[in-house]
């Protein structure tokens, strides 16, 4: 913790300029996790002949991003606020481009960075594409540049170029490599993107002429002297463009095609992170941005649970491990929404809660399925089989998220999926909580065919076999590590469960209660 | 004027969601590049009518044209310019693998459909020799 507490006395003295001494020191580091991503991917580019020099800046600047998160989520959750707004380029807030750091943001920041850590160190572990491909870690960066700048962005455009940002790294780690299945997905995955992107620019166009401003905390306050079609409006075509992104119910297609044929460890991050910042941006401006009655309360409810049932059935169908998994996302995307659509304390701070412990076990279980792969050469169901004998740590690490992501107690999912349920109990949705616990069911069964498939049973295909005879085809150290550190993170999610909920019940109110998000950017400048 | 940029607007995005529904990529391509221009020219539409350049102190502040949506617009088209260039490379890697730029369907839905398939042919195979075992029985 001192290494923490140095950075922050650095980043005070940064702010020579800042607005007030106390609060000087926190601002300074909210853009912090976009810059030294993007810089880093400078250098890196500088540096693509030297993978080891590569290598040191991508983690150096990740980690460095790590602890400006953690410092900035305990900066922000001590103060009485509850925010720190940085205004880029010095620019008072309606003109300029507002950077606001909330609790939320600061957790999936915090969430964020740790994932993209692990995630890294895996792929270096894995000594496939990130050593093959120079462009690898400055693409990563960006990657990570781009999902923060999503989570702090405060203004609507600036969001869609956050989005960019992040999407376009993630067309080129996508077919990295060229080969013709990752071609063919990548030509649906970027058409889709594109798509989502272009209904996103017609949307800012709308919102634009109808009110005048692109600044979210304008916008709240503007978008409700509308009339109530239009904002009605508003909020449905926001929730398409996001849900695209998010892979809701019925734009979820072009998700179980995509995610699987990329890299391991680039499957790994996309099913983490990718999605959820498509269901943050949903809640983002739902709440922000639109009055009680213009929220699409009912019809959120009915896609979530659609989102839940097609997404475990697609999953159930599946032979293929990570076609199972990112089928499976889609499913949990669902409980994310169902949260949402609640618009209660409960039911945000309970998708708050459930979006954390999502991120950290999907990209658990990715990464335990990339180590499948190395094992047995194959992810394929039909043809591996007999690994709890011949690779009984992967056996260990993969029943700890999977446990957890069917929500069995005492793991992570059991709490966020409780607190779901508890919230949609509270406020007597009765369909939608008979099908929360109908799909939870049917994830045990989906996570136990992998287990049957994986782990139990014997390998009758000779390739596969023969690999898993002992002595052979080891699972590097380091991709084995990574993911035990991803897997601790999730039980640690659960030890600290208690203040954790706390943090994601604070976090809630500051959402329900809007006026605070738009006093402290519009009258920071003031 | 406005009018005009209206339609003009909703006739790029007509042509473009027929192109985008096609199988070719390149042609999906300009179905993009299409549909895009009409979200510029109402992003354009946005900020209101015509206007004088907005320079300072060059004439009242009133008479100026909204510069914020054209700068918005000008992002946009860039933005679009990267990805679709992108899609260009994707397209000719697509045409150097399979002489071809026909997006595919997904392999494995195909497999998984299949196996449906198959499975129901078995299941018709099983009950026609469970018939004719009862045939022969009653026989």
């Amino acid at each position: 913790m001192i290494g923490a507490v140095d950075f922050a006395t650095w980043g005070g003295h940064l702010a020579a300029d800042a607005l007030a001494p106390d609060r000087g020191s926190i601002d300074v580091l909210v853009p912090f996790s976009v810059i030294v991503p993007l810089v880093a991917a400078a250098v890196s580019v500088i540096a693509a002949r030297n993978r080891i020099a590569q290598r040191v800046i991508g983690l150096g600047a990740l980690l460095a991003v790590l602890v400006a998160n953690v410092v900035l989520l305990v900066r922000v959750d001590d103060m009485a606020e509850g925010i720190a707004v940085s205004q880029a380029g010095g620019w008072a807030a309606p003109l300029g481009i507002s950077l606001v750091v909330d609790r939320l943001a600061a957790i999936m920041l915090v969430v964020s960075s740790l994932m993209l850590v692990s995630v890294l160190v895996f792929a270096i572990g894995q000594q496939a594409e990130e050593r093959r491909f120079a462009a690898f870690h400055p693409v990563y960066l960006v990657l990570a540049a781009g999902v923060s700048a999503s989570f702090i962005t405060g203004d609507l455009f600036n969001l869609f170029v956050a989005f960019e940002m992040m999407l376009v790294a993630s067309y080129v780690l996508l077919t990295l490599g060229g080969r013709p299945g990752q071609v063919r997905s990548g030509m649906s995955y970027v058409v889709i993107s594109l798509i989502a992107s272009t209904f996103f620019i017609t949307a800012l166009a709308l919102v634009y002429s109808a009110t005048g401003t692109v600044n979210m905390a304008e916008l709240s306050e503007r978008i409700p002297q509308l009339p109530s079609g239009v904002q009605t409006g508003f909020s449905l075509l926001l929730i398409i463009v996001f849900g695209i992104k998010a892979g809701l119910f019925p734009l979820f297609f072009w998700l179980p095609d995509s995610y699987p044929t990329a890299p391991n460890a680039v499957t790994a991050i996309f099913a983490g992170l990718l999605t959820k910042v498509g269901v943050y941006a949903i809640i983002r401006t739902q709440l922000l941005l639109f009055p009680d009655d213009a929220r699409q309360g009912t019809l959120l409810l009915v896609v979530a649970a659609l989102t839940m049932i097609t997404g475990v059935l697609g999953a159930i169908a599946q032979d293929d491990l990570q076609r199972i998994l990112s089928f499976h996302i889609i499913s949990h995307i669902g409980y994310m929404i169902f949260g949402l659509a609640l618009f209660t304390l409960a039911g945000i701070a309970g998708a708050i809660f459930y979006i954390v412990h999502h991120i950290v076990v999907k990209t658990a279980l990715f990464l335990v399925a990339g180590m499948i792969e190395r094992k047995a050469g194959s992810d394929r169901l039909s043809r591996i089989g007999g690994m709890v004998r011949s690779a009984p740590m992967i056996a260990v690490l993969f029943a700890f998220p999977a446990l957890s992501i069917v929500g069995i107690p005492p793991f992570s999912g059991f709490v966020a999926k409780f607190a779901l349920v508890d919230a949609g109990i509270s406020v007597e949705q009765w369909p939608i909580v008979a099908v929360a616990l109908a799909v939870s069911l049917l994830t045990m069964y989906v996570m136990g065919r992998i287990w049957a498939g994986a782990f139990w049973g014997t390998c009758e295909d000779a390739a596969v076999s023969d690999r898993l005879r002992p002595g052979q085809t080891r699972v590097p150290l380091l991709m084995t590590l990574s993911t035990a550190v991803v897997v601790a993170a999730s039980i640690a999610l659960v030890v600290f469960a208690g203040p954790m909920y706390d943090l994601a019940e604070r976090a809630a109110v500051d959402l329900l209660v809007p006026q605070n998000y738009v006093q402290q950017v519009l009258g920071a400048t003031k | 004027m406005s009018v005009l940029l209206a339609f003009l607007a909703a006739a790029l995005f007509g042509t473009g969601t027929f192109l985008l529904l096609q199988r070719r990529l390149s042609r999906i391509i300009i179905g993009i590049g299409l549909i895009g221009h009409g979200s510029n020219v109402l992003l354009l539409t946005s900020g209101g009518g015509r206007g004088l350049p907005p320079i300072i102190d060059s004439a009242d502040p009133t008479d100026f044209s909204d510069p914020l949506p054209q700068a918005l617009a000008l992002t946009s088209i860039v933005i679009t310019f990267g990805v679709t260039a992108f899609l260009f490379a994707l397209g000719y890697r697509s045409w150097k693998i399979t002489h071809d730029d026909i997006v595919e369907d997904d392999v494995e839905d195909r497999y998984i459909a299949r196996r449906v398939v198959v499975d129901q042919m078995v299941a018709e195979g099983e009950a026609a020799a469970r018939e004719i075992e009862l045939d022969e029985d009653r026989g």
